[in-house]
């Protein structure tokens, strides 16, 4: 009895180390190849092939210049896109779960589909909207700090990466405003606030929850973002730390591995630090926007 | 569902808030799915009808109808590109995105607690690591000897040939690459979803001594089927589109171009700089249609009336 016990215990274990093996191995590998100068496998050489050749100095690009300036646009973008996405899903969240107006049921629908709609398909079309955006003076491309929204700016990336997170934005901000008691909101309008002002200081903090879910879902899809900063910023030096990998990866010859693999990492740590300390909201996203689906 | 005391206070709140208060509401989302969606939808099907590329400029390209769309049908590298992306949804959904995801949350709800969080973070971790770090992991698993960790760990110490194994088998590494990210999706929604069937019916089964086999055929899967038809339409999309690992990994090259990459490149990234936006457009316009598509038919799965119940605040 005992003895099955624990076999019937070590077997999904062992199964499941067998199928999480190329996880483990592979950030096992980015760990030691951030502190070889070389690796076999897994274990770090020397010159001679022999263990050894345990170095820091695939950690000197945090000496230079460029990769604090990086750093600084992702930071911008992953901000910018959380209290984007905050802001406007918030907003339209509240007005389709509590104010009745027509055509209530169609906006609801059409975010839905957009939910399910990929947003990839649209990386083109969204090129040439970009570029038309460029053209408006000031707004295109004359803005301090991210640019302007147009085409190759910071802030045309940070619209785009907004637009594409709201229909997950919307509809997780929908269902927690539903969970709202009624009762604290009529109170509210009848001592006569404006429906504004109810929003901003009566149901936000009432959603508290909800909006921490949103802000660390799009933050790590900020700073992690490839595609879209990729596609619409082409100068390097409006790159992101995501971009600057591939620059790291496309353009210098001999590729230095252990360089990429620790900024890979210097990319991970805040977002592995922002995970562990908040996967218990996280995982209240996907309870939240998928919220009466069962 | 008007009560009496909603009634009594509606004339006095009719006053204060102007009836289009939820138009304020709406306006910046209204705005931004007009200028990248709506509008993208749009100049998609138009360019799609014209000749617009590098060699035409923005100015004087021409109308040329449904010629882009011809071109796609009789393109040699159209039947290749469309069996590569059926090839590499059907298979990357089946084992990993649903498979996957399904064996992973079924084993990691039968461990202890904690060694299942921990394993389900594991899990996570591609889909929060930098691409371009991700796919390079998994390059060097593939490495040839002497770096590649595959080659130094199993092939070589068992006598097996070495080789780069990337290059060998370039369709086994995008699905496992777009795999080991995918399947954390539907990992999560399948637990929560094991996690809330009720301990009574578990116990239930437990004491009428069923085996685990048993228990997975008939009280969990069953309880699993909505999960199951979400993640799978959901995820086809997600596959059918994206190709950002696909680009960082192989660039298309070796046999692994699918079908949205394939627009990408034509439109927007290719060595020749000859960028073909009408071809490109006609390709994606294909895309569009079929995620409208399974776009309604998602919604349909959706228990859509049971999200939209209506306001119970009703007098604006």
């Amino acid at each position: 009895m005992k003895i099955k016990r624990v076999f019937s215990k070590s077997i999904p274990v062992t199964l499941l180390t067998i199928l999480t093996l190329p996880i483990i191995l592979g950030f096992l590998w980015i760990l030691v190849s951030t502190f070889s100068s070389r690796a076999y496998g897994l274990v770090p050489v020397g010159p001679d092939g022999k263990f050894g050749g345990l170095t820091l100095s695939n950690w000197q690009f945090l000496s230079n210049k460029t990769i604090w300036l990086v750093t600084i646009n992702t930071l911008i973008l992953a901000t910018g896109l959380t209290i984007g996405v905050v802001i406007v899903s918030a907003m339209a969240g509240y007005s389709l779960s509590r104010i009745k107006f027509p055509g209530r049921k169609t906006v609801l629908s059409l975010t839905l589909v957009l939910h399910a709609f990929p947003s990839a398909t649209l990386l083109i079309a969204i090129y040439f909207v970009l570029r038309w955006i460029s053209r408006i003076p000031i707004l295109g491309n004359h803005i301090p700090l991210i640019g302007g929204f147009g085409y190759n700016t910071l802030g045309g990336v940070i619209l785009v990466s907004i637009a594409l997170q709201l229909p997950l934005g919307i509809w997780l901000m929908k269902g927690f405003f539903d969970n709202v008691s009624w009762d604290i909101e009529r109170a509210a309008l009848i001592d006569g606030c404006s429906r504004f002002r109810t929003w901003r200081e009566i149901m936000m903090p009432q959603i508290k929850p909800g909006i921490a879910a949103l802000s660390i879902f799009s933050f790590i899809q900020g700073w992690s973002s490839f595609l879209i900063p990729y596609s619409y910023m082409t100068s390097s030096s409006k790159a992101t730390v995501a971009t600057y990998l591939n620059n790291l990866l496309t353009e210098s010859a001999p590729v230095n591995y252990g360089e990429l693999a620790a900024v890979g990492l210097f990319q991970l740590i805040p977002v592995l630090i922002f995970y562990i300390f908040t996967q218990k909201y996280l995982l209240s996203i996907f309870s939240g926007g998928i919220k009466g689906t069962s | 569902m008007v009560n009496d005391k909603s009634n009594i206070i509606q004339p006095k709140l009719k006053k204060q808030n102007p009836a289009h208060s939820w138009l304020w509401f709406l306006l910046p989302t209204l705005f931004l799915v007009a200028l990248f969606y709506v509008l993208p939808v749009i100049i998609t099907f138009y360019i799609s009808g014209t000749d617009m590329s590098t060699a035409t400029g923005f100015k004087h390209w021409n109308w040329v109808g449904l010629k882009n769309y011809i071109s796609i049908i009789k393109h040699p590298e159209t039947p290749q590109h469309l069996w590569l992306t059926i090839k590499y949804v059907v298979v990357t959904l089946t084992f990993f995105n649903v498979g996957m995801a399904l064996v992973v949350s079924l084993l990691t709800t039968h461990i202890p607690k904690k060694a299942g969080f921990f394993f389900r973070a594991l899990w996570l971790l591609p889909r929060i690591t930098p691409v371009v770090v991700y796919v390079m992991m998994w390059q060097f698993l593939a490495a040839d000897s002497p770096y590649g960790v595959l080659n130094q760990i199993f092939f070589k110490p068992l006598g097996f040939k070495t080789e780069y194994w990337l290059l060998v088998k370039p369709f086994l590494f995008i699905v496992l690459v777009n795999g080991y990210i995918g399947a954390s999706f539907g990992m999560i929604l399948f637990t929560s979803a094991i996690e809330s069937i009720s301990k009574d019916m578990m116990n239930a089964s437990l004491v009428d001594g069923s085996t685990l086999l048993q228990r997975i055929r008939y009280i969990i899967l069953p309880s699993l089927r909505w999960p199951l038809l979400f993640v799978t339409t959901y995820q086809t999309l997600s596959l059918m589109t994206s190709f950002k690992e696909i680009l960082v990994l192989t660039d298309g090259e070796f046999g692994t171009e699918v079908w949205s990459l394939w627009a990408y490149h034509k439109a927007l990234n290719n060595y020749w700089g000859n960028f073909q936006w009408g071809f490109g457009m006609a390709l994606s316009a294909f895309m569009v249609i079929i995620g409208l598509i399974l776009g309604v038919i998602y919604m349909r799965f959706f228990k859509f009336n049971e999200l939209v119940q209506e306001p119970k605040i009703e007098i604006l």
